[in-house]
């Protein structure tokens, strides 16, 4: 710097980590989380647009997709927020034995969904090139499934990193607090594509 | 043992720290090893450093803007005269879906990005951007798609269906072949690059101004670089989602675009363009942030009406995402959307005016420099009215229909894209030369180039205006003679030719002003912004100690000295995170280390993009060495974990 510094402030006690809006973690996932958000919003305006094309909705003959699976997991979803917010508040008390044991349960709850998730594809009852009304009810359901996939290998190797030592340092709880932020996302963007894929056909047949 | 509860409480270690009693050339010394690229050619790859990356994506950019340049000519020479056969009908196709396609996805977008990534962490006083190693991926996922893109071009496989892709001429059904797919995966590329970008650039802006930097003290560029990166956070996804939609059309057979399944061509209209429209300004408002800098250091006075600038930025930025149906005008609208989308498009050029406005205040307010910086922004001034009042004929419905897919369009889009965002951009380039080079370029060469670019641009473009009213269309290979329209395109070519050479003697002037032009100092131009207290070029670490700022002008308030923070540590990256609207210190995080893990990242998911092209299961299998290179770039390399444990 050619200009002469002046000194003010010493900043050295300042902390090393922040959770939610003091940390850049928190930005990037708010940042990812509008960009997803943004596709989901689309492609429900997609959604909209096509049936907008249709006297019924589901077209016959096809036959609104079996809710049961889908439900299930809606009630899945929804009651892992549980074991999610433990984990979040134990991350951001710095309970590091605490987030330990509670994130293996999260990668289980993860996997549970992958599975359910994988009946659900099997109740559409009506396939992707069968006509735009498959097109996007597959679409928004291989969307939402992309987020749970990345979360569960997200929170998998989260679980691990949390095991080492690395997992004492304080910026890594800040990880694992981002993580149930993102995992809030990922189930409330799930709410209204559960509704468009299992109960408008249903209304508008 | 430790524990985090313990760590978060623990008072600062003591560590090398910048300071009264550590400043000067010992501590750029030991800055310069802590911000340290690795050395070798490995090391290049691995680099970080923002300034290095926007210099990538700055000369990349060029580098495409030459080939679509060189596509542009072709067309020209084609076009000189009617009848021509020159280029085959086919090949023409091919030409002019490279160049639009080249021009905005590879140029375009990218060259600001890259220049907002090199300026922005010197123009808001940090060492890095906040997430330096997506910054780095984002390059090489750019680069990927470009080379995807010209690579087919070559082997006769590059696309031919417009920049815009329509289906169904891009659809299973007509699009045969894999242009259309290789132009849609090109698409994917860029837009991820562009994401990855804007997501860093707005949190660098939010989280790391200097202290005192308040949003109301942010240069106008870095006002211009957050509103266009929250639009490409907006926008990108539409065009992201379309051309997936459109990829799964062609190849596993969604019916999304096809109209005899209930599918709708319009779909991708409204997708691509609810992307395309916002896109235009997303070029166009770091060029208006170019210009907002380059007046008032030319002026030697600040912006009249800052707060007009500012709220014209954002107002401009969410107006153009009500814009997008006006290129759809021809499609068949209801009466009522018609009138909107009319309305709106006539409204967007109220802020832009507004800022013009200003601009011209300031300039009659201030003792106005001549240097080739100002030429640019007077030819800007010049350029950008007249497309300007072209746009507003245009959004006339009844105009619009006439006007639609002729010449008038291609002249109106050039005036608004090259008189609004090329001009001011080699504007730029000429005024930040020093500090991505540490040379002053050439002024005389300087100034021949801007008169031969601004005068060779109003003999191409301008008789395409009459071209197009006499009903020329575009995208057409030749044109029969005897309808008037042999002079206006001769004028064009001869133009285009000026342009060209122009544009080579722009380069040769880079070129030579690298190697030997004038060594700058840090402030040649006696600018007021935070990037000139930098050296020319800025070293790895940008500033040796953090500024202090509270004006908008702080280097012309400064006088001989510039206060500063200081405490930040010295062996290890460290940044200053501060709070979001008043920029008060609030934390010192880590910055991430140079890494070779977002190249092979970029290239793993080059393989599987690619791959996609040809089957589905790619995108499953392609999946599994994404991931692994993720992990391996998140994955805390350090054997032994040692950050300093800190108050909370």
């Amino acid at each position: 710097m050619s200009l002469r510094p002046s000194f003010t402030r010493d900043i050295s006690a300042l902390p090393t980590h922040g959770f939610s809006i003091r940390s850049l973690t928190w930005w990037g996932v708010i940042g990812y989380m509008v960009i997803e958000g943004a596709a989901f919003a689309l492609t429900i305006a997609a959604y909209f647009f096509l049936m907008s094309h249709e006297q019924h909705w589901a077209p016959q003959p096809w036959e609104p997709p079996n809710p049961i699976a889908g439900t299930l997991f809606t009630a899945v979803m929804l009651l892992s927020e549980i074991p999610n917010t433990m984990a979040k508040k134990a991350a951001e008390a710095y309970d590091v034995p605490k987030v330990r044991m509670l994130l293996p349960w999260l990668v289980g709850i993860g996997l549970l969904l992958l599975v359910v998730r994988g009946f659900e594809f099997n109740s559409l009852n009506v396939l992707w090139y069968d006509n735009a009304y498959g097109s996007i009810l597959w679409a928004l359901l291989l969307l939402h499934t992309l987020h749970i996939g990345t979360d569960w290998v997200d929170t998998i190797v989260l679980w691990l990193l949390m095991r080492t030592p690395h997992g004492e340092e304080p910026r890594r709880l800040v990880d694992t607090s981002e993580n149930s932020l993102y995992w809030r996302f990922v189930w409330l963007s799930w709410i209204p594509i559960y509704l468009l894929i299992y109960w408008v056909p249903r209304m508008f047949r | 043992m430790t524990t985090a509860a313990d760590k978060a409480k623990a008072p600062p270690i003591d560590v090398p720290r910048d300071g009264p009693d550590l400043t000067g050339p010992k501590l750029e010394k030991m800055l310069d090893k802590t911000w340290a690229s690795p050395p070798g050619f490995i090391g290049w790859l691995s680099s970080v450093d923002h300034k290095d990356i926007g210099r990538r994506y700055i000369v990349t950019a060029l580098v495409f803007l030459a080939l679509a340049g060189l596509l542009a000519a072709a067309m020209r020479l084609q076009l000189s005269r009617p009848g021509n056969n020159f280029i085959s009908p086919a090949r023409y196709n091919e030409i002019f879906t490279m160049h639009g396609t080249t021009m905005m996805f590879l140029f375009a977008v990218p060259v600001m990005q890259g220049v907002q990534i090199f300026l922005t962490p010197l123009m808001i006083g940090t060492r890095a951007t906040a997430f330096p190693r997506l910054n780095a991926f984002s390059y090489w996922t750019y680069l990927a798609g470009g080379c995807l893109l010209w690579v087919a071009f070559l082997l006769n496989i590059g696309p031919d269906i417009g920049w815009f892709s329509y289906p169904p001429l891009s659809g299973p059904q007509y699009g045969i072949g894999k242009r259309a797919d290789i132009w849609a995966q090109m698409v994917t590329f860029t837009e991820i690059a562009a994401l990855a970008a804007a997501v860093s650039l707005v949190a660098t802006i939010l989280k790391q101004r200097a202290p005192g930097m308040t949003l109301a003290r942010m240069p106008l560029f870095v006002w211009a670089t957050l509103v266009t990166s929250l639009m490409v956070i907006f926008s990108m996804p539409s065009v992201a989602l379309a051309s997936s939609m459109l990829l799964s059309d062609r190849l596993v057979g969604t019916q999304f675009y096809n109209p005899a399944e209930n599918g709708d061509a319009l779909l991708w209209q409204h997708l691509f363009w609810f992307f395309g429209h916002p896109e235009v300004y997303i070029i166009f408002l770091p060029a208006t942030g170019f210009i907002s800098e380059i007046v008032a250091t030319f002026s030697r006075r600040s912006i009249v009406h800052y707060p007009i600038v500012v709220l014209s930025l954002v107002g401009t930025g969410i107006l153009a995402f009500g814009l997008w149906v006006h290129h759809m005008f021809a499609t068949g609208l209801p009466r009522v959307g018609y009138s909107f989308f009319t309305a709106a498009s006539i409204a967007v050029s109220v802020p832009t005016g507004l800022q013009i406005f200003c601009w011209i205040a300031t300039l009659w307010e201030g003792r106005p420099r001549m240097q080739v910086p100002l030429l640019y922004v007077v030819g800007f001034i010049f350029t950008f009215v007249i497309g300007g009042l072209s746009g507003v004929m245009i959004a006339a419905v009844p105009l619009d229909l006439q006007l639609h897919d002729t010449y008038f369009i291609v002249a109106h889009f050039h005036y608004v894209l090259i008189g609004g965002a090329v001009f001011p951009l080699l504007g730029a380039i000429t005024y930040w030369y020093p500090k991505f080079t540490g040379r002053m370029m050439s002024e005389g060469l300087g100034k021949v180039s801007f008169w031969m670019i601004f005068l060779g641009f109003q003999l191409a473009f301008f008789p395409m205006h009459i071209a197009g009213l006499y009903g020329m269309p575009r995208r057409v290979y030749t044109y029969p003679a005897g309808m008037g329209l042999e002079l206006p395109n001769l004028l064009s070519s001869i133009g285009s030719a000026v342009v060209a050479l122009s544009v080579l003697l722009f380069v040769i002037n880079m070129v030579k002003s690298a190697l030997a032009g004038d060594r700058a100092d840090s402030n040649p131009w006696d600018a007021p912004s935070l990037e000139w207290a930098a050296a020319s070029p800025p070293p790895r670490y940008n500033f040796a100690h953090i500024p202090v700022v509270d004006s908008r002008t702080p280097l012309w308030d400064a006088g001989e000295t510039i206060s500063v923070v200081h405490g930040l540590r010295v062996d290890d990256r460290e940044l200053l995170l501060t709070s979001v609207m008043s920029a008060e210190p609030d934390v010192r995080e880590p910055s991430a280390e140079p890494s070779p893990w977002p190249l092979i990242a970029a290239l793993a998911l080059t393989v599987m993009f690619v791959g996609s092209i040809f089957s589905p299961w790619a995108v499953l299998f392609g999946a599994i060495p994404v991931s692994i290179a993720l992990i391996a770039w998140f994955w805390p390399k350090s054997p032994t974990p040692h950050p300093e444990p800190t108050i909370a």
